[in-house]
């Protein structure tokens, strides 16, 4: 999408919520070869400023620095959630509205670089903001000090501050997720992370971006 | 000694019974000086319990509580989290200006969101998880 873009007008900034660091991240940039910033962010501190709470979340800002779209699901679904876990299979109807649904958003980006249209006016923008309680606020700072002690190799207390701040912020993927990573590679998408998906019964997991125009 | 985590970075400091710190040390820190009217930052000044400041020393975790931010430490209280309360977030979400941070790449290259002024930026993040 960057390269068909005028890069003059346009940045794309991927953030790496990685508390592990940059090496685990590399794979993933190297192989995307972009010309665009990706950046490594292993306090999640994009995610604490914005609000955000799963990935891949994206908020579109304007040439004066504005928010004019909050965090919002970036072109992922829930139709993983139909997978045949056996075969790791998605029927051909799924994959085809998965794509879809993709394509959609990745064209609301390039109309609006290229148009504007799909920018909320700063009172529907408002209506979008995420609300951090005081909950959220300070499962933040138990996140950070659990990611700290971790690296700095006092696991086993990090862990615990991790815990905290998900038993605080429950709906914070992110959290729970990069906890379950720090603790063995592979776990975020472990069992536990689909039971905690099932307990989500008709929520979204990825709730759609409302493209309305 | 201890280490304070900020919304900013990262400091070691000389602590004493949890995070007493000297007037100097404690505006490093929170961004807010030591004056006869309290802590003031700009034209605000929020006047200091009794129980928060002696000898030219200040309880900076009781200090920030009372800013209404969360404070959280380990059990050695060696290391300390001064966090970010919900209304500074919420508040600076409500002006839709996009916070501004400094992230490194992948060699350690530090790039800041405000430098991209007078582009379009998409914001995203993803994960190896």
């Amino acid at each position: 999408m960057f390269d068909s873009l005028n890069a003059k007008n346009f940045m794309i900034v991927a953030v790496a919520e990685e508390s592990r660091g940059a090496e685990h991240a590399r794979p993933w940039i190297e192989q995307a070869n972009a010309t665009y910033w990706n950046l490594i962010d292993e306090d999640h501190r994009v995610a604490d400023l914005y609000g955000m709470v799963n990935v891949p979340q994206a908020v579109w800002i304007d040439e004066a620095g504005r928010i004019v779209r909050p965090p919002e699901t970036a072109g992922s679904t829930d139709h993983f959630r139909l997978m045949d876990r056996t075969t790791r299979t998605l029927a051909p109807e799924h994959q085809a509205a998965r794509q879809d649904a993709r394509t959609a958003y990745l064209d609301a980006v390039r109309d609006w670089v290229l148009t504007g249209s799909y920018a909320l006016p700063m009172d529907a923008a408002r209506r979008r903001l995420p609300s951090i309680t005081p909950e959220v606020a300070q499962a933040q700072a138990h996140f950070r000090l659990g990611v700290w002690l971790r690296r700095h190799g006092n696991a086993a207390e990090g862990d615990a501050h991790l815990a905290e701040a998900s038993r605080l912020h429950p709906d914070s993927w992110n959290i729970w997720r990069q906890a379950a990573d720090l603790d063995e590679v592979g776990k975020a998408s472990g069992e536990a992370f689909w039971q905690r998906v099932q307990a989500l019964g008709d929520r979204p997991y990825y709730p759609p971006p409302d493209l309305a125009r | 000694m201890a280490t304070i985590l900020t919304d900013t970075g990262e400091m070691t400091v000389a602590a004493t019974d949890g995070l007493w710190l000297s007037a100097d040390d404690a505006e490093t820190a929170t961004g807010w000086t030591l004056k006869p009217e309290g802590m003031c930052q700009a034209d605000l000044c929020v006047p200091l319990p009794a129980a928060a400041t002696r000898d030219g020393r200040i309880d900076v975790a009781a200090f920030w509580q009372l800013l209404g931010h969360p404070v959280v430490h380990d059990a050695a209280s060696e290391t300390w989290v001064l966090g970010a309360g919900a209304d500074q977030r919420n508040d600076a979400l409500a002006g839709l200006l996009a916070p501004d941070f400094t992230l490194p790449d992948l060699i350690g290259v530090p790039h800041t969101l405000s430098a991209l002024r007078g582009k379009k930026v998409f914001l995203s993040t993803w994960a190896s998880w």
